[in-house]
């Protein structure tokens, strides 16, 4: 409300300032009401030893972030997060652009393929769940297949062998999300100008030599959007290890995450401090990767996408 | 494949008679079918496994029906399980879906098109909230939800799916609403139309392709939402497929048949969803990540 120069853009400004409140003001009450308010009362309920009812009054300071970073089944699900990003980036990344490549060239029925291809992702992580599941359960469709073709020998409890189950969590997490890969990858394919590659095809470069000098470069930017993406997922990762391994089966089948470790030793154990405490951990580290992510990473896109450049679609 | 895509107009029939093409293509369809039989393998099992019976699945468990059997899917569909929990998805998922697109777009034609001191402080804001994954908040989120009485209601999920599905909408919506050229903006000033005249009638129509993006994208997230639901809706009555799914899959563990064919009859309805947007979820993509 600082006093504009002029009285003729008093007006105006007023206007605006009305303008600018009724069409933000919605959004922001709910977006500070529902995300912002409660991600920092979580991390005030940390500090609280708090069975969720009433007003916390136990304040135990940084007992249970001691109790979390002391606890080797915590260790033991950051460690597995952490297989999970890796292996996500290395399984995902490269069959993604390879499926884009290939959608992106002339190719009869390709609609239908990108359809297809995106199924998986559209399909809800319960349901995907329940069917690998009873799909990987010893006497399930996969070891049947493998009796059938003569491959007995390799049948395997796919899910509760600790030595197994990670891969086979990585093979369900490969199916379910490299559809969004290869969606977001044609979409960067497509905004590549196709005179590029017409001009390195007549002075004679192979297709390969066009996808490794001109398309790989040029589609960097959507790479690191993409690999951004997944790193924080996979972070994040719940629903499916919850539906799959349950509550308790992950930690021994050596799935568990941290979101299942919160929710297992948070809300159902009744720890609902402890509980709160995990998540700070949990946001922590996925700030600390994502901010390394920025600053090394993602500087040079940000710099051009989130300022001017939007003016040029 | 090479000298190909240089001519552009007769493509098809140039592409028979070139060579390089020629061996290219095979492989790229053999990719193309192994690639496909994969991604929809696993969903082939739960559709046709749901035409078996419990026991054709215990004595073989990869084989297919033997005679197909239609009982699994019509109990479901005749109970009204399935049914009140289809109904309830659909009010979550299109009430989460109206109110991101509504929120969002009136947020970000402000935070693309006026000036203003603490825009880009409250760009900040929204994109921060990438940082903050549903998970994180998810207690103090389901604490918040049972002081508002909201607790085993439906506004109880679609409001926090509202919130989380902002920043992604907001940063999608921004580049498409800053794109619309100035010029068009002051001729419509010129001709009288006022800012919320022009957000109307100029804004809206132009904004669609990313609208719809967004709005496919909070469809479809708030359709197969499970964390949030989890801890909010624990009453059978107000559950969504996801949870309906699970429940139905612990309550007949033993009916394996069943719980396949409850299964593949609530990934039906995303799946038309999807098959019938598909194109523009692309499309808008395209103009997110070119930004």
């Amino acid at each position: 409300m600082t006093p504009p120069p002029a009285p003729r853009r008093r007006k105006t400004d007023w206007r605006g300032r009305l303008e600018i409140a009724l069409l933000t003001g919605p959004a922001l009450i709910v977006f500070l009401g529902f995300v912002i308010f409660p991600v920092v009362m979580a991390a005030y309920y940390g500090f609280f030893s708090w069975q969720g009812y009433g007003i916390p009054t136990d304040f135990v300071g940084f007992k249970n972030y001691l109790t979390i970073i002391q606890d080797p089944t915590f260790i033991a699900a950051v460690q597995h997060n952490g297989i999970i990003v890796v292996l996500s980036l290395v399984l995902q990344g490269p069959a993604a652009i390879l499926l884009a490549l290939l959608l992106n060239r002339k190719l009869r029925g390709q609609s239908v393929i990108r359809v297809l291809i995106f199924v998986p992702y559209v399909i809800s992580e319960v349901v995907v769940g329940t069917g690998w599941s009873l799909m990987l359960q010893t006497n399930g469709a996969v070891n049947g297949l493998l009796d059938k073709v003569g491959l007995g020998s390799l049948t395997q409890d796919w899910l509760s062998n600790p030595d197994i189950a990670i891969w086979s969590l990585m093979v369900i997490i490969t199916w379910k999300y490299v559809g969004f890969a290869v969606i977001l990858f044609l979409a960067g394919l497509q905004g590549i100008p196709e005179e590029l590659s017409e001009a390195a095809a007549i002075d004679g470069a192979s297709y390969w030599q066009i996808q490794r000098r001109i398309t790989l470069p040029l589609l960097a930017p959507t790479l690191r959007i993409w690999a951004f993406l997944s790193i924080i997922g996979a972070l994040q990762l719940f629903d499916l290890v919850y539906i799959i391994w349950g509550q308790y089966v992950s930690s021994t089948a050596g799935t568990s995450t941290m979101a299942t470790y919160l929710v297992t030793n948070g809300r159902n154990a009744g720890n609902y401090g402890y509980g709160n405490a995990v998540a700070v951990v949990l946001f922590l580290i996925s700030l600390a990767v994502a901010l390394v992510y920025q600053r090394f990473v993602l500087r040079r896109d940000t710099d051009g996408a989130l300022t001017e450049k939007g003016k040029t679609p | 494949m090479t000298t190909l895509t240089a001519v552009k107009p007769p493509q098809r029939q140039i592409s028979v008679a070139k060579t390089p093409r020629r061996w290219g293509t095979p492989v790229a369809y053999v990719v193309a079918v192994v690639v496909i039989i994969a991604m929809l393998a696993p969903v082939a099992f739960i559709i046709i496994g749901g035409f078996r019976t419990n026991s054709q699945i215990t004595t073989d468990p990869s084989g297919l029906p033997s005679p197909w059997n239609v009982g699994n899917y019509l109990d479901v569909l005749t109970g009204g399980v399935f049914w009140q929990e289809v109904l309830n998805s659909i009010i979550s998922a299109t009430a989460t879906t109206v109110g991101v697109v509504v929120l969002g777009l009136m947020a970000s034609y402000v935070l693309a098109r006026y000036r203003f001191r603490g825009r880009g402080a409250m760009y900040a804001l929204f994109a921060a909230g990438l940082m903050f994954p549903m998970t994180v908040a998810i207690t103090p989120l389901y604490i918040v939800i049972k002081n508002l009485g909201l607790m085993n209601s439906l506004p109880g999920v679609i409001l926090p799916q509202i919130a989380f599905a902002l920043p992604t909408t907001i940063i999608i919506l921004v580049p498409f609403l800053r794109a619309i050229p100035d010029e068009i903006q002051e001729a419509a000033f010129i001709d009288g139309c006022s800012r919320i005249g022009f957000f109307w009638r100029m804004v809206v129509p132009l904004a669609t392709p990313g609208v719809i993006t967004v709005g496919i994208l909070a469809f479809i997230a708030a359709w197969n939402s499970y964390l949030l639901p989890l801890f909010i809706l624990n009453n059978s009555e107000v559950f969504t497929l996801p949870l309906g799914v699970q429940a139905f899959s612990s309550q007949y563990s033993v009916d394996t048949a069943k719980v396949l064919a409850f299964t593949s009859l609530s990934m039906i309805p995303a799946l038309i969803f999807f098959s019938v947007f598909e194109r523009r979820i692309v499309g808008g993509l395209t103009g997110a990540v070119k930004g």
